[in-house]
Parts: C-alpha cells; sequence; structure tokens
C-alpha cells in the first residue's frame, strides 16, 4: 500500500462580494499518493487555483484542512516547488543562479547542491546553458528552468499551474514527453493544474474533474494508459474515451470551455 | 546608420552649416552683440582656455554639479526606499513630495542663495533639490513595481520580507533608478548654472552673467558650447555605469525611455 503525501479533506475557499460571498471551492476531499502525477482539469474559474494556492500555503482556507506529508499546511513551506504558468524567472540571474535561487532564500550553502543543479540542468537539456541569462533563452527552455528551480531543494511535491499554457503547441507537446520523462526519473509526487483536457490524460495517473460555481471535483479518474507514453497515445481509443467521458461531463454542467 | 559614408555625410552637414553660419552672418552684416560667426565663437573660445579663465570656472561648476548630484540622489534614493517600504511615512510625507514636485524647483533659487550665501553651498544645495526629485519618484516607483508573480514565487520558497528587498525588489527598481540618474545628472548641472545667475563669485553661470552685461555674446556662446559638451559628457557617464549595471536587461534602452518618470 502506498504512502499517503497529500490528503485534503471539506476543503472550502469563500471570497467575500458584495451579494454575500462566492464559493471557489466547496467542501473538496481527495489524497493524492506519494509518487503519484494527478492532474485537476477543470473550465476557468472552477477554482483550481485557488486549490493550487491553497497547497502551496500562499492562501489560507475558509474552512477544512489540506496536508503533505502529515503536517497540515498553514504557510508556505519549503519542501514544496511549485512551477507557475510564466516561467517568472529573474533577469538578473544567469540560469544556473535562477535555479539556485531556492537555496539562496534557504540560506543554504550552494556547494552543496551544485551537483545536484548541473545534474537537473542536463536532465531538462540544458547543460550548456547554466551561464546564460533569461532573455537568452526561448520560452520553452525558459520553463525548463522554472522546472529544475522548483525540483533544486527536493521538495516532497511539485504543484504546477498550467506551467505549458503559454507555450505553442508544438512546444507544448514536447513539454509534456519532457515532463514525463523528468517525472518518471524523479518519481515526485506531481499535482498538475491545466484546462486541456489531453494534456490531463496524458500526463496523469489520476484526473480530478472540476466545475465552477460551487467549485467541485465531480470525478476522479484514473487514467490506465501503459507509460512511457508517447504522443501518438493519444490517437488510441482508449485515450479518446477518457476524454470523450471528461468533456462530457462539462457539457452536463454546461461548463465547456475546454 | 553608421557606415563610414554616413559618418563623412555627417561630417560635411556640419562643416557646411557652421560655413553657412559664418557666410550668412557676414554677407547681412548681423552685428555680433545680436549674432557672432563661428570664427568668433571659437576666438573667445581659445582665448578663454589659453588664459585659464575658463578652466577655473569649468571646474567650479563641475564641483558643484557632482556634489549636488551625489547628495541629491542619494537622499533621493534613501528617501524614495523609506517611502516605498513604509505606509505611515507614505502617508504623512506623499502630499509634501505631490506639493513640491509640481512647483518650478528653480524658482527656490533666489531664497537658497539668500539662506547660504554666495559661495559653493548654495549651489551645490540647490542643484541637489532639483536633482532629488527624479531619483525620489524612480525608487519609489521602482521598489514597488516588483511582478506580483515574482513575490508568489519568492513566497512560496518561504521567503522573508527582507529577503524579497534585496533578492527582488530592489534588483527589479535599478533600471528605474537608472533612469533617474540619468535625469538627475542633467537637472544637477541646470541646478548650478540657476544658482549661478541668481549670485555667485566663480562658475560658468556666473561668467555668462558678467558676459551678457558686458554684451560679450560671443564668449557667451562659447560657454553655451562648453556647457552642451559638459551636459553630454556627464550624461555618457551615466549611461556607461548603467550599461554596466543593467546587462541583463536587453530591452533596457526602450524601457527606459517609456518608463522615465521626469520631475
Amino acid at each position: 500500500m502506498a504512502t499517503e503525501a497529500i490528503s485534503v479533506q471539506y476543503l472550502s475557499k469563500l471570497y467575500a462580494t458584495r451579494d454575500g460571498g462566492v464559493a471557489a471551492l466547496d467542501r473538496i476531499s481527495f489524497s493524492i499518493e506519494e509518487g503519484e502525477f494527478v492532474a485537476v482539469v477543470g473550465p476557468s474559474g472552477c477554482g483550481k487555483s485557488t486549490l493550487l494556492k491553497i497547497l502551496a500555503g500562499l492562501l489560507a482556507p475558509t474552512d477544512g484542512s489540506a496536508s503533505l506529508r502529515g503536517t497540515r499546511i498553514q504557510g508556505p513551506r519549503r519542501d514544496i516547488g511549485v512551477v507557475f504558468q510564466a516561467p517568472v524567472l529573474f533577469p538578473w540571474r544567469t540560469v544556473l543562479d535562477n535555479v539556485m535561487l531556492p537555496i539562496d532564500v534557504q540560506g543554504q550553502g550552494r556547494e552543496r547542491y551544485l551537483a545536484a543543479a548541473r545534474d537537473l540542468l542536463a536532465l531538462v537539456g540544458l547543460r550548456d546553458f547554466e551561464r546564460r541569462y533569461p532573455w537568452e533563452l526561448s520560452g520553452g527552455m525558459q520553463q525548463r528552468v522554472a522546472i529544475t528551480r522548483a525540483l533544486i531543494h527536493d521538495p516532497a511535491m511539485l504543484l504546477m499551474d498550467e506551467p505549458f499554457g503559454a507555450l505553442d503547441a508544438m512546444t507544448r507537446e514536447h513539454m509534456n514527453l519532457e515532463l514525463q520523462r523528468i517525472w518518471m526519473e524523479k518519481k515526485k509526487t506531481v499535482f498538475f493544474i491545466t484546462h486541456s483536457i489531453p494534456e490531463a490524460v496524458f500526463l496523469a495517473d489520476r484526473v480530478l474533474v472540476m466545475t465552477p460555481r460551487p467549485g467541485r471535483v465531480v470525478d476522479d479518474l484514473r487514467i490506465n494508459l501503459p507509460r512511457p507514453r508517447g504522443l501518438d497515445a493519444m490517437t488510441t481509443p482508449q485515450f479518446g474515451e477518457y476524454t470523450r467521458h471528461i468533456r462530457a461531463l462539462f457539457n452536463v454542467k454546461g461548463g465547456l470551455d475546454a | 546608420m553608421k557606415s563610414p559614408k554616413n559618418i563623412a555625410l555627417s561630417v560635411l552637414l556640419f562643416c557646411a552649416s557652421v560655413v553657412a553660419w559664418e557666410g550668412v552672418v557676414r554677407v547681412f552684416e548681423v552685428p555680433a552683440f545680436i549674432l557672432p560667426p563661428p570664427s568668433q565663437v571659437a576666438l573667445a573660445l581659445w582665448r578663454g582656455f589659453g588664459s585659464g579663465l575658463y578652466l577655473q570656472h569649468l571646474w567650479h561648476t563641475l564641483l558643484e554639479t557632482m556634489l549636488g548630484f551625489i547628495a541629491g540622489s542619494t537622499l533621493g534614493l534613501v528617501l524614495g526606499t523609506a517611502v516605498a517600504l513604509s505606509r505611515p511615512i507614505e502617508f504623512f510625507l506623499f502630499p509634501y513630495i505631490v506639493m513640491f514636485q509640481s512647483l518650478p524647483k528653480v524658482a527656490l533659487a533666489p531664497l537658497i542663495v539668500v539662506w547660504f550665501g554666495l559661495g559653493l553651498t548654495s549651489k551645490v544645495i540647490n542643484a541637489a533639490l532639483i536633482a532629488f526629485f527624479p531619483l525620489l519618484v524612480n525608487t519609489m516607483v521602482g521598489l514597488r513595481s516588483a511582478d506580483e508573480e515574482r513575490v508568489s514565487l519568492m513566497r512560496s520558497l518561504a521567503a522573508s520580507e527582507r529577503q524579497i528587498f534585496w533578492m527582488l525588489r530592489l534588483p527589479n527598481a535599478l533600471p528605474f533608478v537608472m533612469a533617474g540618474l540619468d535625469v538627475a545628472m542633467i537637472f544637477a548641472l541646470i541646478g548650478a548654472i540657476v544658482a549661478e545667475f541668481v549670485g555667485a563669485q566663480q562658475g560658468l553661470g556666473m561668467l555668462i552673467q558678467s558676459m551678457n552685461f558686458n554684451m560679450d555674446v560671443s564668449g557667451q556662446f562659447s560657454i553655451l558650447l562648453i556647457l552642451s559638451v559638459l551636459g553630454l559628457l556627464l550624461n555618457r557617464g551615466v549611461t556607461m555605469i548603467r550599461k554596466r549595471v543593467l546587462f541583463w536587461d536587453p530591452s533596457e534602452k526602450e524601457r527606459l525611455d517609456q518608463e522615465r518618470v521626469s520631475a
């Protein structure tokens, strides 16, 4: 039996508005096992970003709780790595210095992590770029630096908020393959938010389907496709079955925009 | 644009306009106290530098400008940081800043000369006062303009406010600060010259003033020439520092031009 990495119980988040309040999240419960890749898919406004912010400790829930490895998430913590939609690199830092940001913030000696940083950069295919500056890299390369930065301090969990949403379709497919490769090598627990149904099915072990107003998890779908998955996995009948199933859930709820 | 052909063309254009100026003044017999020919301006320049007169005054103005620039921009940097970091300081100070901001600072020069005398002090204070504002405003805006996502990233790493300041807000403010320094440099020169106009014993501004009384127009032209070269060199100096500090910002040039906040 695998151990539980994340446990979310009856999590609610209310945003105050003029006429009362709107429930961004409504009593959400789920758990993620150690090393599992879980994708959350839903239309905009379904509260998936709110959920990620709570898990990252950037936002406090109105009710309920979220725990990581048995301890409650009550603020930002150092055993979590976050990748945002934009690479959010610091332009005055080189690639290597950007990767080292978490180490600098934690006040640890860089020497201990230098080898790890070089290994990770090699893993994402940026071996020869450590002295470059962000503006010298393409969008996909910048996002790979961001992923490396999220992994450098060896976090228990990786939170990804539509990390490839700003990339073009070709680069995005490529990055999906890369991420699968990195994940299979590192065996991190990944919580991946996207509004692309195929991306969610392609990457994840499990897909949580969310619908808005109020934000709820309406399905928890296990994806039984063999790994490693190639891009041609997307054309299999099984793959189509999964995406059709998820899309149907949105159609029922009338919240289709993906 | 910088092809040898274009450079040659540009030099030729310059020579042609100087010759045309000389020609027009001579042909139409324009009196020298209205518009002196370039030859006379050159002569005035030659004499002024030859006697050591210009150099002595130039040195004085340069000293006032640099001291005013350093004092004014340091103060602007410190106060701008304080205002950006502390809401109470902003609340109590900002109305005065806005009020002062809209005041043409050169109008204060007569008062400052009365308060601080005809010597170096009043010039430095006037220069500092004018150089102060671009730094204050740009530092404030720069420190406040850190990208929300970058702040979120720092927060998600459990960074302290102090770390967010040193690792994110300060480097992020540098392009703004450098743009402020750019403006402050020229402003300091203006401040020094204006204070010299009002009352001084030395300096290029005072020299212009006394030449004006003596109807020495070619002398004034020669000083104007020196001042524009001085302004250009000071500006170049700041630009060189800026390029060095902001090496990481490729869009540096366009961005500075857009975001420059002039006081």
